[in-house]
């Protein structure tokens, strides 16, 4: 029961979505965004009602969400850590903070930490190339860090 | 009036604790009863002295930084103040620069019409209002603009063939996907002077018979994102944008989109798919986009930095903007100096400046105070140079000359801890992260390229697995589609030839170190 009501009222949400959207040209990734935001991830029942409404298969967006990074099939954690991986970070020691992070996290890429708090996400590139390395916790930038910094990040939210 | 005060509101400046500065300051000068005003503007582009504050004074505005919300106290209290530089505009950083695209970034609130209009803004639309649609796209031509995402195609070469090719629809995609590790400065301009690029659209649009614009950016840009829609709002509403823009017969407006984190969505026909709302896979060319676009549609994709460049060169005259630069580079490049770099940020200058006076001179070498063994110039795909080869002029030829490409001119510093064979292999890597899969050279090239880099980490039979890499990056930069897994080989075949010591192999010719 309470499975079918969790299931209408993703349809019902996904729907007041696609209709702000819908009068767009090439609206599904502006949708998937928003169908993002307001779960956390992208439930199966969405992209049904998304595939309905835009008059397409349900292939064709479950191949364009599939093919973008930002886009979940699962809930992340409470919290997200992206963390820059590319050149500019990597010249500022970002490889070995990286590495030291997830000893540290317990975790690897793409993983959660056993309490649900936060996943660790790779980034390549935040344009913060000249204060690195950098990362980005939930919406919030970060640059110039060190291990410390970025435990004291994961430290500060819930 | 009282007194006036700059702190950033960049995404540079917020990352290294602008907010928390511009409260603290909010509440020392609430506490002090001082009436003063906060403005938020966006970056001079000096990041390692941000959060950068400023005071402005008789003389012009005084620069402290970085600040740290503890400095706040001590810096309104006046006298000698050890984050002090002087008056702003004296700082030699600032004052070797030829800011033309940049000339507003950091002097004005960037949501501020007012100010966007007290300096400058909207002369370039409102000489294109009394222009002919082939009279802009001859004075960008002449102008000798080229493209600033990397490619360097003449923008009015794009221009006119959007302007002549036939269609009830065009339009103008503003290709701010700005991927490139080393790179910040579309992010720059969208954050501190969003109205130029609005400008540049608007005289795009105007030039070519194009009635909508889209910015495609990327999600880990949410600052930007949120501030270009607030420009495009505050446009609309003044009768920049809509039905009639700046009152005459032309009807053009914009949106942003943001893309969900693929590098490739900066190629422009993998843009183009993923604005269409599909997976970001590269189109075959032809059709240009300039012919069959945007859902079928002739279209102009051009880079931030080269729309944003057009209102000055409207306002200016083509002569002008052509006068600086050297060769076949004319204008001012923004180049955007990173990675372990002293004086990190970003420089405008005319294009001819040597990589020994950039990172030397200008970038005070490496921050670690340890010696530079390579540079990476033009992000991910670009080539490593040593330092045998920092005589090389900022210029697109003289870096396709030597192996190389300046692409979005971003400089990554490197210094001798480093070792170019894990960069090598991190190229690779990135290629076969980010490859959309529509080519085989590309998709599994760029595997097989990682599987060979560590057989030769592992010292198994490295010259014989130097002969096959050099054969792969061959056929990747034949074979490929797009730059992806067409440039991907630079990284990796520079450092092969530049460092061979890392690759525990000899060199490939004499001209290595």
């Amino acid at each position: 029961m309470a499975l079918q009501t969790q299931s209408q009222d993703i349809e019902k949400e996904t729907a007041a979505i696609i209709d702000v959207h819908e009068h767009q040209e090439g609206p599904l990734l502006p949708i998937l965004h928003d169908v993002q935001g307001k779960f956390g991830y992208v439930p199966e029942d969405a992209l049904l009602k998304i595939a309905d409404r835009l008059n397409l298969s349900r292939a064709e967006v479950h191949g364009t969400m599939s093919f973008y990074p930002d886009f979940r099939t699962e809930p992340a954690g409470r919290h997200v850590l992206k963390v820059c991986r590319a050149e500019a970070c990597q010249s500022m020691g970002g490889e070995k903070l990286a590495d030291d992070i997830q000893r540290d996290l317990g975790i690897k890429w793409h993983e959660t930490t056993p309490d649900g708090k936060v996943t660790l996400e790779p980034v390549y590139c935040l344009g913060l190339c000249s204060c690195a390395p950098a990362a980005m916790m939930d919406g919030n930038l970060h640059g110039r860090l060190d291990e410390d910094a970025v435990l004291k990040l994961v430290e500060e939210v819930k | 009036m009282g007194a006036v005060l700059y702190v950033p509101c960049d995404a540079a400046a917020l990352a290294v604790g602008a907010d928390r500065v511009a409260e603290t300051l909010a509440d020392e000068l609430r506490t002090r009863g001082v009436d003063a005003t906060i403005i938020r503007n966006g970056s001079r582009g000096m990041h390692w002295l941000e959060p950068l504050v400023e005071i402005e004074t008789e003389q012009g505005r005084i620069a402290y930084g970085p600040v740290k919300p503890s400095d706040v106290a001590g810096l309104l209290d006046g006298g000698d103040h050890p984050l002090c530089h002087g008056l702003t505009e004296e700082i030699p950083y600032l004052k070797r620069q030829t800011r033309l695209t940049f000339s507003r970034c950091g002097i004005t609130d960037p949501l501020s019409l007012e100010h966007y209009e007290m300096h400058h803004g909207f002369l370039g639309l409102k000489r294109a209002l009394e222009m002919t649609p082939a009279e802009i796209v001859q004075d960008v031509t002449d102008s000798g603009l080229r493209g600033r995402g990397g490619a360097g195609f003449p923008t009015g070469i794009k221009w006119n063939t959007v302007l002549k090719a036939q269609g009830a629809q065009k339009y103008i995609v503003c290709n701010a996907d700005e991927g490139d590790s080393g790179t910040f400065s579309d992010r720059m301009i969208m954050e501190g002077d969003p109205f130029v690029l609005i400008e540049g659209m608007a005289i795009a649009g105007i030039a070519v018979g194009a009635t909508k614009g889209y910015i495609y950016t990327r999600s880990e840009y949410p600052h930007a994102v949120a501030i270009m829609q607030d420009a495009i709002k505050i446009a609309r509403k003044a009768g920049i944008l809509g039905a009639s823009v700046m009152g005459s017969d032309h009807a053009f407006d914009m949106e942003v989109r943001e893309g969900a984190g693929a590098y490739v969505c900066g190629e422009e026909t993998s843009l183009l798919n993923s604005l269409e709302g599909k997976r970001g896979i590269v189109r075959a060319k032809p059709p240009l986009p300039a012919i069959e676009g945007l859902f079928g549609c002739p279209t102009v994709v051009n880079n931030v930095m080269s729309l944003a460049s057009v209102p000055i060169i409207m306002d200016r005259g083509a002569r002008f903007y052509r006068d600086y630069g050297v060769g076949y580079s004319h204008g001012t490049i923004p180049i955007q100096l990173t990675g372990n770099i002293k004086n990190s940020g970003l420089f405008e200058t005319a294009f001819g400046l040597t990589l020994n006076e950039l990172i030397y001179d200008i970038g005070g070498g490496t921050l670690s105070g340890r010696p530079v063994k390579a540079v990476q110039v033009g992000g991910p795909l670009g080539a490593y140079f040593p330092p045998s080869l920092f005589d090389t002029i900022f210029d697109y030829e003289a870096f396709i000359e030597r192996n190389g490409m300046i692409g979005h001119a971003g400089i990554v510093v490197f210094d001798d801890t480093v070792d170019m064979l894990k960069q090598a292999r991190f190229a690779m890597e990135f290629c076969a992260i980010e490859s959309c899969g529509k080519c085989t050279p590309c998709r599994i090239g760029s595997v097989r390229g990682v599987e060979v880099l560590d057989r030769i980490a592992e010292g198994d039979q490295p010259e014989q697995q130097v002969e096959l890499l050099t054969d792969l990056c061959d056929t990747m930069k034949m074979g490929s589609l797009c730059a992806l897994g067409g440039f991907a080989p630079y990284p990796v075949m520079s450092s092969l030839t530049h460092f061979p010591q890392d690759f525990h192999v000899k060199p490939l010719t004499d001209a290595a170190e």
